[in-house]
């Protein structure tokens, strides 16, 4: 090992180049890497340890860059993502996750290649088992990991199932087809840019300074010699600098959140200053040196205090406390109750669960101008542009937002995080911001799933048929409204399941707390709910002896059917075929168990199963999508595509949706991603309806293209287009017509310009939520079959089996990457996935499945088209998850006899529960 | 970060020079040093050890073992070892990702006493002593008395810890760990259990029982180590454990489960880890 060099010097070699540099001999060999080499393909998820996004090689070995110092990489060889690509061709290793698609938002996809490098280079053929216990130490919030493990097993030369096929050359193709990812290559070679990848050279940087209480009053010392006395920090910001209005949230009514607060705090992680300069001074405080006199109150935790007699009141106009209401009723519940053979009543509670996206909320903004940047990562670019217009005070055209490469979302960045603080400090400075959080920041201050607590009861007939069904939830929204009103909505809409009953009545309160707000989370408070729904369904099975699938198979919605919102669904509702497709590996399983129980008495298995259904799109709200898809005069098509893909795949599928729809290959279509001032409002990344909205948006783009192609040629609708370079042909009959595009005008780059809107026909609920909330819904069930330890009470998942309507599955690969990864947050929910304010704000006390817990995933894909979706399709994103927890919580109460009330259902939870039941020594 | 005083000697007798000044933090594999330091970055003097590569490494003398203090968890799990050491290797493989194992340092895992430290119970259950140098000289002191407590150990600090010792167990001796947590990869243990039993003529002829995660720091457990004493070595062990055995403990309630749970986990990983070695053959 070399002796030190004077200065700090330190040489080493990366990706096989020397190097030599000065840097604090404690700087984190990931911040020497990003900052000081600009090799940012090393992510940094925690800084901890934890996730393992910043996985290098050192010397061979795999390790996290954030826990090396640079003092003891003198005379190392590092290896970063960077140097597996040669000569810019992806390696087997990278090639074998593009064609897995193992690679979604990309975020931990380097850490994960790192690791498997290491674990390739001992072992050449690694099973299963192998790489599970080398790449267990890198976190994935997208994948359920299940991908990585194939395409690993693959790039090992071991056979592993599906994999993409090369993208599709001829027309009319891709729809259906396992293309590999368009945006796939950048996310593997490290070269992709996230929101803390790139800022102007000369931006100043942003800490906020958050409360560390739930519930305080606060004032404010002497700010401008506390800046005075610490060299590099440039500006205070307070509550009254915010330039337009210090207020933010998701609906234009309910702007309850401030950017900074003033002088009064509802949760613990609430922002209170933004301190702008010199990063190091900033990293050099503690929130606690500021001078702010803290004058605490007791805060409401829970749902419970904040309903309590004579509880404070939190926002002005809700005395009660309660942000909104849902409200669904139809039919006579006590008529529908005395018909009941069977009744069941109960009760359920969930926590906060943290949507842990490995890439914690960055970006930068700056003033150009008269109008702001914001270039950051986010799920929904164009209610970021609104709300940053909002604070500032500007026009919103005067607002640009350029997202960046997002690492996961889950709907925890459908709320501004950084834009609004990074606006206004660049708006008032003049000078580029930039601002990462830390993951405790990110934890603490930004929004989770809602808890719950619910109660339900419902009655069956002799026959099995559902005769009422009665729903109460409440849900803690936290501090601010966020999301909520979404998830009161939603809910009631949801709660029954995806079954016919003949009478319900549901109810949703959103209620705030002192608790961190909380907001949207892959389901909107419809997997809470289907906790609850699918208990009560298994026990009237269970009473009246019929089996579990059997009993959801008579009750399940078919086409025809009333909702107990009054709408009728006639088309694309798959929820019986979901259960058939199901239903020989179901019964086979309750075999299985039945013979492995009578062996084994200290373990024990059950089968358990899991129905749902999805609206897509907002409830009873427009949400229109627009797209559109030019023609360029070298002969390729460009997609104007605003739908943000934060990993689900929308940068692909679109492509693949409007390249059929205009007739030419989908290897033609180049893409603008979304970015406000190029693309036209494709929504937001949320609520399943990127396929479904935006899909056909791009659908109708397409031909809106293709139609002005046609009438170029005076040709028929069958006509078949061609490209050969900057030549379109365009083949009728016999007739041939060639044009040169590039003697043709164009209008701000295209030669023609196909646009295509949708909007989801819905209609108002009335003061019975009677009316037509979304134009389709997804359908799915799930069974899991799992194995418990009978004295130790942990739950080992052994399969799971998935059949997801999903209309048309426009590409079959990005289809099961949603589903596995939903599955895996489910399991999360189901197991370990606990958020408890102040105490598990970091990725080692809040706990994310692992490579290990997630088991074998079989999926069907049921194909039953929806007429309104383009070529069928419908949304996928959440449905994936909504089924997991309530078929893992029934196979647990089937192993061992213990209903489990409380999620999620930590070893000592079970173990009590079977306590209670008798079951266990 | 603004920078404090770092030294990284390559000699024991600089290292212990430097700290007779005091005011040093030491820094090893840095697994535990770097998440304590993710919001706040203050400067402070930082002593890294990592240049002592003499340390690093694990040596077997005519009665006992010594694992230098910077040898890493992979070292020891790829070191070829005998089989009472296989439990400090299942723990080793239980410590983080292979990332962390690939870093962080067996005497790091004991330095920061966290009442978790997966390595605690293993080395107990081997006998550990940990050696401590300073300018002043040597001490070894037993590992049991070198953990204090929760994050507190008898380490001064001028001293740092050279090297962990394992006698060599008088008897064939067989040795098991087992880890209960929350999820299969990179999880802080809920109860971990670590068993040595020497075997002579199928009896017990010494047992040796620790439990971690149920007090400030890991605990043998001499009452039902004199109970095992002497008894047939078969899987039947695992019923002579009593709730009476781990009286000792003094569990918590926190996030990952509550005290009566974690009483009841060890009993049962007790039972499991007799029953298993008491069935080895
Ligand atoms: C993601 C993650 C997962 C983890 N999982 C586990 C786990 O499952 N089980 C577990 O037990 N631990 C776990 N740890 C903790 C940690 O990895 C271990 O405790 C490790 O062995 C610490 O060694 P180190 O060399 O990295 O310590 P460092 O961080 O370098 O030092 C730790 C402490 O010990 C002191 N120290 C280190 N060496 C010496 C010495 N020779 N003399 C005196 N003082 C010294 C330091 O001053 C410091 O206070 C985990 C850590 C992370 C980040
Ligand atoms: S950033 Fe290093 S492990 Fe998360
Ligand atoms: S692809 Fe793994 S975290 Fe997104």
């Amino acid at each position: 090992m070399n002796a030190p060099l004077p200065e700090n010097r330190i040489r080493f070699t990366v990706n096989g180049e020397s190097v030599a540099l000065a840097a604090p001999p404690m700087r984190r060999l990931s911040a020497v890497l990003r900052d000081q080499l600009g090799l940012t393909g090393t992510k940094i998820g925690c800084d901890a340890g934890d996730c393992g996004a910043c996985t290098v090689l050192l010397d061979g070995r795999q390790v996290c860059a954030c826990l090396v110092p640079a003092g003891q990489i003198d005379g190392a060889e590092i290896v970063t993502v960077e140097g597996l690509a040669r000569d810019g061709a992806l390696n087997a290793l990278q090639a074998a996750f593009h064609r897995h698609g193992a690679a979604q938002c990309g975020i931990c996809t380097p850490g994960m290649l790192m690791a498997a490098t290491e674990l390739l280079a001992k072992n050449r053929q690694p099973d299963r088992t192998k790489i599970e216990d080398a790449l267990g130490g890198v976190l994935c919030r997208c994948t359920g990991y299940r991908k990585i493990v194939d395409a690993v097993l693959d790039a090992g030369g071991i056979a592993a199932p599906a994999t993409a096929e090369p993208v599709i050359a001829e027309a009319g193709g891709a729809v259906g087809a396992r293309i590999p990812r368009k945006d796939g290559v950048a996310k593997l070679t490290g070269a992709e840019k996230f929101g803390a990848d790139a800022a102007p050279a000369d931006s100043l940087w942003l800490r906020a300074v958050r409360s560390p209480h739930a519930h305080a009053r606060f004032t404010l010392g002497d700010l401008a010699a506390f800046a005075a006395a610490h060299p590099g920090i440039e500006r205070i910001f307070t509550a009254r600098d915010v330039p337009g209005s210090n207020s933010f949230g998701i609906y234009p009514d309910l702007k309850d959140q401030p950017v900074l607060a003033d002088g009064y705090v509802r949760f613990r992680g609430e922002a209170v200053l933004a301190l702008v300069g010199d990063r190091a001074a900033l990293a050099n405080l503690a929130d606690a040196d500021l001078p702010i006199a803290w004058d605490i109150l007791p805060p409401l935790s829970g749902t419970v205090a904040a309903m309590a007699e004579g509880a404070p009141v939190l926002h002005p106009g809700k005395a009660d406390n309660v942000l909104i209401r849902g409200h669904v009723a139809r039919g006579d519940l006590a008529a529908g109750f005395a018909k009941a053979a069977a009744r069941t009543s109960g009760r359920f509670e969930t926590g906060f669960v943290e949507h842990a996206y490995i890439e914690p909320e960055a970006g930068y903004a700056r003033r150009v101008g008269a109008r702001i940047e914001i270039v950051a990562c986010t799920q929904t670019p164009y209610m970021d542009r609104d709300e940053v217009a909002h604070v500032l005070g500007i026009a919103k055209e005067a607002v640009r937002i350029v997202p960046t490469a997002t690492g996961g979302g889950f709907g925890g960045k459908l709320d501004m995080s950084v834009q609004p603080l990074l606006a206004t400090a660049a708006w008032l400075l003049n000078r580029p911001v930039r601002m990462i959080y830390h993951r405790p920041e990110s934890m603490a201050s930004t929004t989770k799933r809602h808890p719950a607590r619910i109660e339900v009861e419902a009655a069956a007939d002799a026959e099995g048929r559902l005769t009422a069904f009665r729903f109460q939830g409440d849900f803690n929204t936290g501090a601010y409204a966020s999301w909520g009103p979404t998830v009161a909505n939603r809910v009631p809409v949801h709660a029954t399941g995806p079954y016919k009953v003949g009478s319900a009545l549901c109810d949703s309160r959103a209620i705030y707390t002192n608790d961190t707000p909380a907001g949207a989370f892959r389901g909107f408070g419809v997997p809470q709910a289907a906790i609850a729904h699918e208990a009560a369904m298994d026990d009237l099975a269970l009473q009246l002896g019929i089996d579990r699938l059997e009993f959801r198979y008579i009750n399940a919605l078919r086409p025809g059917d009333a909702t107990h919102c009054g709408q009728v669904i006639e088309q694309s509702v798959g929820m019986a075929a979901c259960l058939e497709t199901l239903r020989p590996r179901w019964r086979q399983l309750i075999a299985e168990n039945i013979a492995f129980n009578a062996q084994n008495s200290d373990r024990r298995r059950g089968v358990g199963i899991g129905c749902m259904w999805y609206g897509c799109g907002n409830t009873s709200m427009s949400n229109p999508s627009t797209m559109r898809l030019g023609l360029k005069p070298d002969g390729r098509l460009v997609l104007y595509n605003g739908a943000h893909d934060i990993g689900q795949g929308s940068y692909t599928i679109m492509a693949q949706i409007a390249a059929d729809a205009v007739g030419l290959p989908v290897d033609l279509v180049d893409q603008v991603h979304a970015d406000t001032d190029l693309t036209a409002d494709a929504g937001k990344t949320s609520a399943s309806r990127q396929t479904f909205v935006s899909g056909k948006a791009a659908e109708l783009a397409g031909l809106d293209l293709r139609a002005a192609l046609l009438r170029l040629a005076n040709a028929g609708p069958d006509a078949v287009l061609a490209l050969d370079g900057p030549v379109l042909t365009i083949t009728d009959g016999a007739d041939v017509r060639r044009l040169d595009l590039r003697e043709m005008s164009t209008t701000e780059g295209d030669v023609l310009l196909g646009e295509g809107t949708f909007d989801p026909p819905t209609t108002p609920l009335d003061e019975n939520g009677q009316g037509v909330p979304y134009a389709t819904y997804a359908f799915a069930a799930q069974i899991a079959q799992v194995e418990v330890d009978m004295e130790l009470g942990t739950v080992k998942p052994l399969l799971i089996a998935a059949a997801h309507d999903v209309g048309r599955s426009i590409n079959p690969m990005l289809v099961e990457g949603q589903i596995q990864g939903g599955i895996a947050q489910g399991i999360g929910l189901a197991l370990m996935e606990e958020f408890i304010p102040g105490r598990t704000e970091n990725l080692h006390d809040y706990l994310i499945p692992t490579f290990g817990d997630v088991p074998d995933i079989e999926m069907h894909l049921i194909e039953d088209a929806e007429p309104l979706g383009p070529y069928g399709a419908k949304g996928i994103g959440e449905p994936a998850l909504v089924p997991t927890a309530p078929a893992i919580l029934g196979a647990i109460r089937d192993a061992t006899g213990a209903v489990i009330r409380q999620v999620p259902a930590l070893p000592h939870r079970v173990r009590k529960a079977m306590l209670e039941q008798g079951r266990t020594p | 970060m603004s920078e404090g005083r770092y030294l990284r000697p390559q000699r024991l007798d600089e290292a212990v020079d430097a700290l007779k000044g005091g005011g040093w933090n030491l820094v090893a594999g840095g697994t535990d040093h770097y998440p304590a330091r993710v919001v706040e970055q203050r400067p402070e003097d930082i002593l890294d050890l990592t240049g002592l590569t003499d340390l690093r490494g694990i040596g077997e003398f005519p009665d006992h073992f010594r694992i230098g203090a910077l040898t890493r968890w992979t070292d020891l799990i790829e070191a070829p070892l005998p089989g009472w050491f296989d439990g400090l290797k299942q723990a080793a493989r239980e410590v983080g990702g292979v990332q962390i194992q690939n870093r962080g340092t067996i005497a790091g895992n004991l330095c920061n006493a966290s009442p978790a430290a997966d390595g605690v119970p293993a080395l107990l259950s081997l006998d550990a002593s940990v050696e401590l140098a300073s300018a002043g000289g040597v001490r070894i002191l037993p590992l049991a008395d070198f953990i204090l407590g929760n994050r507190k150990t008898a380490r001064r600090p001028h001293e740092l810890m050279t090297a962990i010792l394992t006698p060599k167990p008088a008897r064939p001796a067989r040795a098991r760990f087992l880890k209960l947590g929350a999820r299969r990869y990179l999880v802080i243990s809920i109860v971990m259990v670590a068993g040595l039993l020497e075997v002579e003529e199928g009896r017990v002829a010494g047992a040796r029982l620790a439990v971690g995660s149920c007090s400030a720091g890991a605990q043998r457990l001499p009452a039902l180590e004199a109970a095992l004493t002497g008894q047939p070595a078969d899987a039947g062990l695992a019923m002579l454990a009593t709730p009476e055995h781990l009286a000792g403990l003094s569990p918590i309630d926190d996030i990952r489960a509550d005290a009566g749970y974690r009483r009841d986990a060890a009993l049962i990983l007790v039972r499991r880890c007799l029953a298993d070695l008491g069935g080895l053959r």
